[in-house]
């Protein structure tokens, strides 16, 4: 932030309130885009965002902007809008909660890695060539393949300053390649696609489409499974897309101390499965969620929540660990860039086993592997339940994978399906740059199939 | 502003240049755990310049309104870099247009006092029900005022008010959760979620009886959907493939979205209609100047047309309908739909249900998500049907099928149509879009219903 603006904020925001925070966020990201197998168009974004916390009366107030600078003409100007944003934090203040924190003071930060020149540096040219590469490489094993293609990369600013005398800033760069495939025969569609995101830039780029050219192997041919409780296996991706989000739920500090979470209470009690451990981590190396400190600028730190199947931490932020009476796990982050702070996770990693892909597959009969699902976020996954269509699923028989399912459901409940006896895979990867974790083998889920 | 606009889209070498300023305020509130959890205000101003040159698009968005003619150049320099072959789009008209809506029909300018008292009002009906224990309610108005220009001399200044409703009830007895929710919406127009206490009680009710509900056992049912879930179904199934964008360049999808290919029986049709007065997905203009269209997507079981945007239309050969929408500054317009809805039927809710010997009654939903053919969508409510009657409550069930199979095992339509406004749609990471969605009553055979 032009620093006269900043400092200007906090100081009339000091006149009212007896606490204050200014958080800023600026971006710069440029994405090339292919569709249908085709360059379709280069975007640019430039951003810049502000949001503004007080504390006045002991409650909390909030506002934020986006471009706060700028207005049309009809609007209140330069000047006017860092008013209006100081006269709209007061006006919430009045109905806001009563603030159990006080924003942290200056500390020292672990250092972490999330910036990498090479990335900001990309050029566009190279961009396109690494789309156009990754679909040539795709079409090869299947030439009707229709593919999206999407690389983007950018740049983002983040400066905290607060009335307890915190500043922090630091800028981060991302490289995020996603791909995205569907086959189409008749009126049967086949989905297929993986993506890359990183902070930096990755070994082999060419990874999404090796992925995606294995996911098109494997499915190869048609089969149909049993109606009924299976085995099923969820691959990396599967377990990101069936299970994490109603974990990520059941661990949030806040939904624990609503009770809405079934594990209030359950500190310290044996709830899954031993071979199962989970972690949020916001200090690993050049993830697309890591930091030096979350957007409160509390200093980031690994939280430990599953450790051998006992329920040993949730996550917070600074006024739900307030309320609760504990410190703030650093996990304070803002919805969608400068919304509201709330407790989220960083980065999810589920620790490897020592089972391999291979060994979970021979040893199933009949059985479900699950790749991706749709509508996995649709039942009641404060009770822990998941389930949904299976996008991408394959049919195990007698220890071989012959096949791509299609109509089928699943349908199961995490306090349920984590507590059998699990076998976890012995070698974990990154979904989405947001989770790392391994394979999971579950004796029995319930499928349904037409 | 309109002198500026013409300047800063003049002397590009480029097939067409058009621009979006736009400034907003939004006030969100929200309550949790029995209280007022969070309330905050947003205010936000920006722009974005797209170019096309060749068949290739150049997009930037920006805050800081300044150098407008520069930014201009480095949207027309990405589209050159995006070129391929030529690409004329439809023609369209130059025009010169405006829209207010009138001041006091919108929630924006209400004071907090007076929303928060609607509030707390349905939080108390909420919290003082049997088995709750706790109460989420997401409000959000926004005020919006948004400039278009373009290259072939158009120039259209629009308001786009909005408000959503979004109530939750959640109910807990031992280990078990269960919850049900209330979704609602207008165009800005507060009066639509004032005096809902009794649908409130109901809901809170609902999420309580669910925690002694047996659960369904998945597989194939005759299902009858309410209007909110069929409306759903209508939007998330269906629709979602009517979006030009989606077939177009996509040589199998198009063999099956042929213009003249039968999909249901004759008591099916499916529109979609921008231009109904009143409803949260209407507009003048779309976000490429194009006016506004009723579009007959399904008719008497035939596919008859799709959505479009300038471009999908010309390569498709079609007539634009006025499609191209973004849910703000920061993204280039996409095909979206607007109102969509299955027109009424004849047949009564009771000779409906008199048809069934077993089957479900869904109701109301926690979302969809489709895969184009596929689609999974959740009944927030369901029963079973004996013998033509309805008989008792079961836990949220989700449904899932192929829409093509789908549409085609819808056996009865209702006559009591209904428009649904709450939620919002999401397409292409632009969420959410102002839509509204709605149907009759309607019959479908043997469709999938997942279970334990």
């Amino acid at each position: 932030m032009e620093q006269p603006l900043a400092e200007q904020l906090m100081d009339s925001a000091r006149k009212v309130a007896e606490q204050a925070e200014v958080f800023w966020l600026s971006s710069h990201e440029t994405a090339v885009q292919f569709e249908a197998n085709r360059l379709k168009g280069v975007h640019t974004r430039e951003s810049a965002n502000v949001a503004l916390r007080v504390v006045r009366e002991a409650r909390i107030g909030f506002s934020a902007a986006s471009g706060p600078y700028s207005s049309l003409p009809s609007g209140p100007g330069a000047e006017g809008g860092l008013r209006r944003l100081i006269d709209m934090a007061v006006e919430t203040s009045r109905f806001g909660k009563p603030a159990r924190f006080q924003f942290p003071p200056l500390t020292d930060y672990p250092g972490v890695a999330v910036f990498d020149h090479r990335v900001a540096r990309m050029p566009v040219e190279s961009m396109i060539e690494l789309g156009n590469e990754l679909i040539a490489r795709v079409r090869e094993h299947s030439p009707d393949i229709v593919c999206d293609v999407e690389v983007t990369r950018g740049t983002s600013s983040v400066q905290i300053v607060n009335s307890q005398g915190a500043e922090v800033d630091y800028d981060r760069s991302f490289l995020v390649i996603g791909l995205e495939g569907v086959l189409i025969r008749d009126t049967d569609m086949l989905f297929v696609g993986d993506s890359l995101d990183s902070c930096r830039l990755p070994d082999n780029m060419g990874l999404v489409a090796d992925r995606v050219v294995e996911q098109l192997e494997l499915a190869e041919g048609k089969a149909t499974v049993s109606t009924g409780p299976l085995p099923v296996l969820f691959t990396p991706r599967g377990v990101a897309s069936a299970l994490l989000g109603p974990m990520a739920l059941a661990f949030n500090g806040k939904m624990v101390l609503e009770g809405s979470s079934p594990l209030k209470g359950r500190l310290g009690e044996q709830v899954f499965d031993s071979a199962f451990s989970l972690c949020d981590d916001a200090t690993l190396d050049y993830c697309l969620r890591s930091s030096p400190c979350d957007d409160e600028g509390v200093r980031s730190r690994q939280v430990p929540l599953v450790r051998n199947g006992v329920v040993c931490g949730f996550f917070y932020d600074l006024q739900t660990a307030g309320l609760v009476g504990v410190q703030s796990t650093g996990s304070g982050r803002r919805a969608g860039g400068t919304g509201q702070i709330r407790p989220a996770t960083s980065s999810l990693v589920i620790p490897e086993g020592g089972v391999p892909f291979h060994s979970m597959v021979e040893d199933m009969n009949e059985g479900l592997v699950v790749e991706r699902l749709i509508g996995a976020d649709q039942g009641n996954l404060l009770g822990g339940d998941f389930g949904g269509n299976v996008l991408l699923g394959y049919k195990v028989q007698n220890g071989e994978i012959i096949g791509r399912v299609k109509d089928t459901m699943i349908a199961g409940n995490i306090y349920q399906v984590l507590r059998q006896s699990l076998a976890v895979g012995s070698e974990a990867r990154w979904v989405d740059g947001v989770t790392r974790c391994p394979c999971l083998w579950c004796p029995s889920l319930s499928v349904s199939a037409k | 502003m309109r002198e500026r606009l013409a300047n800063a889209l003049r002397g590009h070498d480029a097939d067409y240049v058009e621009a979006h300023l736009e400034e907003s305020e939004t006030t969100q509130i929200r309550y949790q755990n029995g209280t007022l959890e969070e309330v905050h205000r947003t205010r936000s101003c920006g722009g974005n310049v797209r170019a096309l040159v060749n068949g290739g698009w150049g997009f930037v968005s920006f805050e800081h309104l300044d150098d407008l003619w520069d930014k201009a150049a480095l949207a027309v320099e990405e589209a050159r870099l995006a070129s391929g072959e030529a690409m004329p789009l439809v023609p369209g008209e130059a025009v010169v247009g405006s829209s207010a809506e009138p001041e006091r029909r919108n929630a924006a300018s209400l004071p907090l006092e007076r929303k928060k008292r609607v509030l707390d009002e349905y939080n108390d009906i909420i919290l003082g029900t049997g088995r709750i224990q706790n109460a989420r309610i997401d409000y959000r108005d926004a005020k919006r005022r948004a400039i278009f220009a373009n290259s072939e001399g158009s120039y259209i200044e629009q308001d786009r008010p909005d408000l959503t409703l979004r109530l939750t009830a959640i109910a807990r007895e031992n280990n078990e959760v269960q919850q049900a929710g209330l979704s609602l919406g207008s165009n800005g127009d507060f009066s639509a979620i004032e005096g809902l206490h009794e649908r409130v009680r109901e809901t809170a009710g609902l999420a309580a009886a669910l925690l002694s509900a047996p659960e369904v056992r998945g597989g194939e049912y005759t299902v009858i959907l309410d209007p909110v879930l069929a409306g759903v179904f209508a939007h998330e199934a269906f629709g979602h493939l009517s979006e030009a964008d989606f077939v177009y360049q996509n040589q199998g999808l198009l063999d099956i979205m042929t213009l003249g290919r039968t999909f249901g029986g004759r008591h099916l049709n499916i529109v979609d209609d921008a231009t109904v007065p009143g409803l949260r997905g209407s507009y003048q203009y779309d976000d490429e100047g194009m006016p506004a269209c009723r579009t007959c997507l399904i008719r008497e079981g035939v596919l008859v047309g799709r959505l479009h945007s300038r471009e999908t239309a010309v390569k498709m050969g079609e007539k634009p309908t006025g499609n191209a929408r973004a849910i703000s500054y920061r993204f280039p317009p996409i095909v979206r739909m607007s109102n969509t809805f299955i027109e009424n039927g004849d047949m009564s809710f009771e000779e409906m249900l008199s048809g069934v010997r077993k089957g479900l009654y869904v109701k109301d939903w926690y979302g969809g998500q489709t895969s184009l053919e596929m689609f999974t969508f959740s009944a927030g409510e369901a029963y079973m049907i004996r013998d033509g009657r309805l008989a008792e409550l079961l836990r949220p069930v989700v449904l899932t099928g192929n829409v093509f199979v789908t549409l085609n095992n819808i056996d009865a339509v209702g006559d009591d149509l209904e428009m649904n406004q709450g939620g919002g749609c999401g397409k292409g990471g632009q969420s959410p879009l102002p839509v509204s969605n709605g149907s009759p009553h309607i019959r479908i055979r043997h469709c999938l219903i997942g279970g334990r």
